[in-house]
């Protein structure tokens, strides 16, 4: 009798065991063929994209050496806070010492802190932090907004399908960017400025109120997007991401 | 192997050996398991958090206010209606705090701004998992066979998409998931239902290949089987990786099958003189092709529209006589297309015609040798064709529409986990399995049908998202619960105009009661918009009213008795209720009204932050030049516009500024003193 409790629980704890043991199938170590001294970012930072997602360009980063030029076949390794997913995450640089990445942001709308590192000769770890935005549901609605009231003046640049209004301006208004500027003003003023236009603040005429065509919910979603992308970041947005 | 048995009969002998003995380890055994229950209930993980969140807001300096809004114990927010019986608030207690903003551990941040509030709609309407749960894992991930995971959030707003079924101003993903699935011929093979108990229709219209034999080569049709991207980056039709024969015997079977389309090809009056190489070109550019049509550019970039095929390598694949046909009258060939009838004369049609031959690319077909096709690689052909379900799609003579050609989609958001066959490797979700689905139909069984599509890393998230949001869950809701899409217009205007704005393709930008595209303006009120005269030039010879638009209204070539036929019918039928057209005078505004409206302009307004009035000064071009806006708005328009825009035209980007009475009038009367000196100018 004891005999067989004592053999069933023995099934029973290598049945568990068998259950649980996935072990995750091991990366292959990836061996640097050379080593550089700085880390410079070429372009995919800055990014703003809705939370979860998939930015919509790479990020892509370079190793130098200490003359400044390309090294081809170093490690370059990505970290991020938690939900961040990069593919890849490690690889060796290519030919023009370039090192490729695309990233998926977390799920928690805020800035994202990335860290791109690369071992010396001497395996001094050099680091390079990369920031990324990601937009919740407010957020997204203000871009959207944006997109169709803001984007023709506020932002400078034109593209084939959206030529841009600021160069007509005889007051240049600011992008949503300019954190210099904006992270000043205060909630309440932006919202009066968004809804009476900029007589509201004693500024100028050329913007015109929003107040009577945009819902309240709306201009909380544009003043919480213009907040998060800001640059440098508004402090009272709050949280940024980064690795613990 | 007897010692052991002899310490157990020793161990028996001493616990329960006497009666009494007995009695008091039963007793003590009993109050153990007694205990089980209150232990398990003490040391709960909600219990835990709950603790935690206490922790957490001890040092904060509203730790007063929080302290009174947390509830303890079992939290559940129950709405029958729906069927959502939901515990996350035991654990998430934050989630209500907005002063929580800067706090980043979970479950205690506060919820993200929505529009519905957590209580009225429970948390597992969007985010899915057990919500009946009161353990981590059970909660969140697939644990104890529930079939329900958490929805990942690249994929939330296909929870939107079970009770709006129209598109929403905040679901950009879920939009575009669902046009996509319209627009890729989806749902030409798989039928997906919709709660209404309609059944979602394609958007694209793929070629009838009845007659493809004028149209097009054999070694073209062998080609584009092969691989359709290689002839256009932006094709829509999938690659459905056919042998070297099977290709080659379906290209049989189409020539083999088309029949000739007759009464086509009357020759083009050779022309007397030699013509200006760059004239076609520029009659491309005028006639605004590229409002529809993309062409490559040299850096490999698609330019132009998506509303018609692309043109970068058109000369490689059609036949100079079809193309004769198609740009003299293209609804000789397909009395549906979305392209105009472009009223070109002879000169202008032999134009573009060798414009865009010569838009050819000679290593195309270089390697594509067919032999004459037999009889049996056409019967072959023919087979292909049924099996493949070419038919769901095309037209093609001798085979028919097939019915249910691919599983229906209808309930694929809830389908069970258990029922689906994972790839070695991938994680066994649903929202995975779909997307792994979409990327690489073919990797789960080289024998399957799906063919390959090319979408982008974001459209496939968003066709994924589509298809999540069709639920057991969004079909079984009340009616009353749910959000209906607008029903869809068929509205069709009447007599010689209708036939004329069919033959116009007027439809194919333009929107009228609800029926059309948003590429250029809505055209439901035009009548009340617009003066009779400007209209009619207008229609004639179309100017520029947006600079800074690149898709502008192409000229049409029209007679006069077509031009006052379309212009006598909009005039008559597209007039608002909102307002009688003629209540407000068209001139002789008093010039010290005029001159308010002026000041009221430039300054008060600032209108010229966006419009031109004069020429010499203003610069903002966003919305029309209203230089001679006298001359073709009508001044009741401009007043009632003036103060609501968006109540003539819904979604316009000019604000509404709440304008008085008197300024509206001001303004109206400057803007009606706004005329064309002369209509030559116009007109050069």
């Amino acid at each position: 009798m004891t005999r067989r409790l004592l053999g069933l629980c023995v099934v029973a704890i290598v049945l568990g065991c068998a259950g649980c043991g996935r072990t995750p199938a091991a990366a292959p170590a990836l061996k640097p063929t050379a080593f550089g001294a700085a880390l410079v970012e070429s372009s995919g930072g800055k990014q703003v994209g809705a939370t979860g997602t998939l930015l919509s360009q790479p990020v892509i980063v370079q190793v130098n050496d200490d003359q400044g030029s390309a090294v081809q076949g170093a490690l370059v390794e990505f970290r991020g806070p938690a939900g961040v997913g990069f593919d890849p995450a490690n690889g060796l640089t290519d030919s023009s010492g370039q090192f490729t990445t695309n990233v998926t942001l977390g799920d928690m709308a805020g800035r994202y802190q990335l860290t791109a590192s690369t071992l010396t000769r001497a395996q001094k770890k050099v680091e390079l932090k990369v920031e990324e935005v990601a937009l919740g549901y407010q957020q997204q609605l203000g871009r959207l907004l944006d997109d169709k009231y803001c984007a023709r003046c506020h932002n400078p640049e034109s593209t084939p399908e959206r030529v841009s209004n600021y160069d007509n301006l005889e007051v240049k208004p600011h992008a949503f960017t300019e954190g210099d500027t904006l992270n000043k003003m205060s909630d309440t003023d932006l919202t009066a400025i968004i809804s009476h236009g900029g007589p509201a603040l004693s500024k100028s005429a050329l913007m015109p109120p929003y107040g009577y065509t945009l819902s309240k919910t709306e201009i909380q979603a544009l003043l919480s997007y213009i907040r998060l992308v800001s640059d440098p970041p508004y402090q009272a947005s709050g949280i940024v991401y980064e690795n613990k | 192997m007897k010692p052991p048995r002899n310490k157990l009969s020793s161990w028996w002998q001493t616990l329960f050996g006497h009666p009494i003995r007995a009695f008091g380890v039963v007793s003590l055994l009993f109050l153990v398991s007694l205990a089980i229950a209150p232990a398990k209930n003490y040391f709960s993980e909600w219990r835990h958090y709950q603790k935690q969140y206490l922790v957490l807001i001890r040092g904060r300096g509203d730790a007063v206010t929080l302290q009174r809004h947390l509830q303890t114990g079992i939290q559940q927010i129950w709405i029958p209606e729906l069927g959502v019986v939901d515990r996350c608030t035991s654990c998430h207690v934050g989630l209500k705090e907005a002063s929580l903003a800067d706090v980043a551990t979970q479950p205690f941040r506060r919820h993200p701004v929505i529009p519905h509030p957590i209580d009225q709609f429970g948390c597992v309407m969007c985010h899915r998992g057990q919500g009946a749960a009161t353990t981590v894992a059970e909660a969140h991930r697939s644990t104890l066979a529930w079939e329900e995971p958490i929805l990942p959030a690249r994929y939330l707003e296909s929870s939107c998409g079970q009770c709006h079924r129209a598109a929403l101003t905040g679901t950009p993903q879920l939009n575009l998931g669902r046009q996509l699935l319209a627009r890729n011929g989806c749902v030409h093979c798989h039928t997906i239902k919709l709660p209404d108990g309609s059944t979602m229709k394609a958007t694209d219209d793929p070629p009838s290949l009845l007659h493809i034999r004028d149209k097009t080569s054999r070694e073209w049709i062998y080609a584009w089987l092969k691989d359709p991207t290689a002839y256009a980056g932006s094709a829509t039709m999938p690659n459905f990786k056919l042998s070297d024969d099977d290709a080659r015997d379906i290209s049989a079977f189409l020539i083999a099958n088309s029949t000739p389309l007759p009464g086509d090809t009357a020759p083009i009056a050779p022309s007397q003189k030699a013509p200006d190489p760059t004239a076609g070109a520029s009659l491309y550019g005028e006639s605004f092709c590229a409002s529809c049509h993309a062409v490559q550019n040299a850096a490999g970039n698609l330019v132009g529209g998506d509303v018609g095929p692309e043109l970068t390598r058109v000369g490689s694949k059609v036949k100079p006589d079809w193309l004769q046909v198609w740009l003299r009258s293209p609804r000789t060939y397909d009395a549906g297309t979305a392209m105009p009838h472009y009223r070109f004369n002879d000169q202008q049609v032999a134009l573009l015609r060798t414009f865009l031959l010569n838009k050819a690319d000679p290593d195309f077909l270089a390697n594509v040798h067919l032999d004459p096709a037999t009889p049996t690689q056409i019967a072959h052909g023919k087979t292909l064709a049924t099996e493949y379900g070419c038919a769901s799609c095309h037209e093609i003579g001798g085979i028919k529409k097939p019915e249910n050609f691919a599983p229906e989609l209808t309930r694929i958001g809830s389908k069970p986990i258990a029922q689906l066959i994972f790839l070695p490797g991938m994680p066994h979700t649903l929202p995975d399995y779909i997307a792994a689905k979409i990327r690489n139909p073919r990797s789960f069984g080289a024998a399957l049908k799906m063919p390959q599509y090319t979408f982008a890393p974001s459209q496939v998230d968003a066709l994924t998202t589509a298809l999540l949001s069709l639920t057991e869950r969004a079909q079984t809701l009340p009616p009353a619960l749910t959000v209906p899409a607008p029903p869809a217009s068929n509205y069709q205007p009447a007599g010689k105009a209708g036939e004329l704005m069919a033959d116009l393709a007027c439809f194919s930008c333009h929107a009228i009661n609800g029926r059309g595209s948003d590429m250029a303006p809505d055209l439901t009120w035009e009548g009340s918009a617009v003066q009779r005269s400007w209209l009619k030039d207008f229609l004639k010879n179309p100017n520029t009213l947006r600079p800074a638009l690149i898709r502008r209204m192409p000229k049409f070539n029209l007679t006069d008795s077509e031009s006052n036929e379309l212009t006598d019918y909009i005039m008559t039928v597209y007039q608002t209720p909102a307002f009688d057209r003629d209540s407000m005078p068209a001139s002789g505004d008093p010039p010290a009204q005029v001159e308010q409206g002026k000041q009221l302009f430039y300054s008060k307004y600032a209108c010229q932050s966006c419009h031109i009035v004069d020429t010499t000064t203003d610069k903002g071009y966003i919305g029309p030049t209203l230089t001679q806006v006298g001359s073709r708005l009508n001044a009741a328009w401009i007043y009632h516009w003036l103060k609501d825009p968006q109540g003539l035209r819904p979604g316009t980007t000019e604000p509404n500024r709440n304008m008085s009475d008197e300024d509206a009038r001001a303004l109206t009367a400057f803007l009606m003193a706004q005329r064309s000196s002369g209509r030559q100018e116009a007109k050069k």
